[in-house]
């Protein structure tokens, strides 16, 4: 019964063989691709907090930064000294960006303890409230930090991030997320989650699931955000403001609360839809209305989100949504 | 040393105070909503708690489960003092409650419920789910059987995979039952669980009740409305009214009881 491994390093083995071919993708599609991975790993890793244990967390692009930041200075700081002891190269540069990730990963999950700790006593609006405040004070905190260039933001010099190592940090949050949640120890998470009194009275320390799945969740958001600065090569305080971590919460509540495949396929379509409108608006065959229309994208885009929400409230793969209902008394009908 | 282990050579287990309460009281600002209780129960003793509405049955519950800290007095579970513990330690010294509200975990099915609350004996932690050899596979079917195995006494097991939420009433009592028994408790504390049955499933409750303390060797303690159900099993009942005992002892005592026909009709 070790059906996940076996998938796991199935998905392994297909992105390692395919890895080589990535320099053939065209650079705007290979970026496209390397944001939908960190995006799954944002919000998968966010799911196991807000989706399984039902905390709801408004901080998560701050866990992203610590890594960002932390990783970042990792490649900055320590690849002049370093790299000639790691044996330069392209293996001792993938050997320092993976110490830079595990750093970033590694300090974000201490951030997450740090933060979670004290703040996971609170509930629903108040947890919300703390963890957007803590991100905010990441943020503040890298602006008046000089040594990380403060406002002016941080320059990766190089970009070891590829399709390899952002979709094998995806699969493992992937995996580590799904096996957590189909264990007795696992089911912890989902109890806490359900009714917290009932939970404690169970022998189920609700304490003890909370900060872990903040941890976890604070751990690969650090790996995401290292990714990203590996990736962009060019990080600011101000690129994870509160509007990141709202971006990740719309990725987990459209993909359904406590649905891993619904979120990865809501990380897909969010980071798709924009620049598919994108694309669109530079289509020369479409009627200037239309073209006119999907040139307002970003507009174009929350209203698609507020349809999504009105039809599928329950999250991408739900069946409980109003409209699939009235669908279905419809074609009942049609059936009588 | 232990007075647990004293006991047991002295004077059988039978005679081992499981839970002592003494002189429990709690304080919600200026409301004493348990005022200096006296409780005690032995190993395999069912005793009800019963009084008016308002009495303070369901805090005595929480005072036992440490969802409440005594203001002062003291609480023992099997000669140790629980207070100051939180309510997963007390569950796992051997403590299981049902709640007056049913509380199950709505999201998970009727398997998953009880499966969760096998958590608590579970050898393995994090590491183990996340690795899954050999000892994870062997401890995760050992789960299923015990759950299965409980399903089955309590003839649960035919709905096994429903959502526990679409389960009738009743079921759903019995399930939080069964739910309580996996955690493997001494004591067992029941919440009202006739509330909102017809006679036919309280005659039922009545004898599941029995039938789950005998097969478990349980001390029971039950707070019930119904009297019926109350003067039918309990060895002994204890009266609460505004947060104080007026009366103890076996049912027919408590039937004639002066102060109790008084706190339940007036005088």
């Amino acid at each position: 019964m070790n059906r996940p491994k076996t998938c796991f390093l199935l998905f392994v083995a297909l992105i390692a063989a395919l890895a080589p071919f990535q320099s053939a993708i065209n650079p705007y599609y290979f970026n496209i691709l390397i944001s939908i991975g960190i995006n799954i790993i944002l919000g998968v890793g966010l799911n196991l907090v807000t989706g399984y244990t039902g905390q709801f967390s408004l901080g998560h692009a701050g866990f992203m930064a610590v890594g960002a930041y932390l990783s970042g200075s990792v490649t900055v700081f320590l690849a002049p000294r370093w790299l000639p002891a790691l044996g330069g190269g392209a293996a001792g540069e993938t050997a320092l960006f993976l110490l830079a990730l595990i750093a970033g990963g590694l300090g974000a999950g201490l951030a997450g303890l740090a933060v979670g700790v004290p703040s996971l006593r609170l509930k629903g609006d108040y947890l919300a409230i703390v963890t957007l405040g803590f991100a905010e004070i990441i943020r503040v905190i890298l602006q008046n930090m000089e040594i990380v260039g403060g406002p002016r933001g941080l320059s990766i010099p190089i970009r070891p991030t590829g399709l390899f190592g952002t979709y094998l940090a995806a699969a493992l949050t992937v995996y580590v997320v799904v096996l957590l949640v189909h264990s007795t120890y696992g089911r912890g998470f989902l109890t806490v989650r359900d009714d917290e009194i009932a939970a404690e009275a169970m022998g189920i320390n609700s304490t003890k699931y909370k900060v872990i799945a903040f941890v976890v969740a604070a751990f690969f958001a650090g790996i995401a955000g290292g990714l990203y600065a590996h990736f962009i090569q060019f990080i600011t305080p101000e690129g994870f403001g509160y509007l990141k971590s709202v971006d990740i919460v719309v990725i987990v509540i459209l993909g359904g609360m406590g649905n891993t495949p619904g979120v990865i396929l809501a990380a897909i379509l969010l980071t798709i839809l924009p620049e598919g409108l994108r694309v669109m608006s530079g289509w020369e065959f479409l009627p200037d209305a239309v073209r006119g229309i999907v040139k307002n994208r970003m507009i174009l885009y929350s209203l698609l989100l507020i349809i999504l929400m009105l039809t599928r409230p329950q999250g991408l793969f739900s069946s409980g949504g109003k409209w699939t209902q009235k669908w279905r008394a419809m074609k009942r009908r049609g059936r009588a | 040393m232990d007075p647990k282990m004293a006991g047991h050579e002295t004077e059988g287990p039978r005679m081992n105070p499981l839970l002592e309460m003494d002189r429990a009281t709690v304080e919600f600002g200026g409301l004493r909503a348990v005022s200096e209780l006296d409780l005690t129960l032995r190993q395999g003793e069912l005793v009800g708690l019963i009084g008016p509405n308002g009495a303070g049955k369901t805090t005595v519950f929480n005072l036992i489960t440490g969802v409440y800290q005594p203001t002062s007095g003291d609480i023992r579970f099997e000669g140790r003092s629980v207070a100051g513990r939180k309510p997963y330690q007390i569950t796992a010294r051997g403590v299981a409650r049902t709640f007056q509200n049913i509380r199950l975990f709505g999201s998970l099915s009727v398997f998953d419920n009880v499966r969760a609350a096998f958590n608590i004996h579970l050898h393995h932690g994090i590491s183990h789910a996340l690795w899954r050899g050999p000892g994870f596979d062997r401890e995760e079917r050992e789960v299923e059987t015990m759950a299965e195995e409980l399903l089955e006494i309590f003839h649960l097991d035919h709905l096994r995979d429903a959502e526990c939420t679409a389960l009738p009433y009743g079921d759903q009592r019995r399930l939080e039952i069964v739910r309580a028994l996996a955690t493997r408790p001494k004591l067992l504390l029941l919440d009202e669980p006739a509330a909102g049955m017809n006679p036919t499933e309280k005659g039922e409750l009545m004898r599941l009740i029995r039938f789950t303390q005998e097969k478990f060797d349980l001390a029971v303690l039950l707070v019930e409305h119904d009297m019926r159900v109350v003067m039918g099993i309990c060895e002994r009942i204890a009266v609460l009214d505004y947060g104080v005992k007026i009366a103890e002892g076996a049912p027919e005592a408590i039937r004639n009881d002066r102060k109790v026909i008084e706190a339940y009709l007036g005088e």
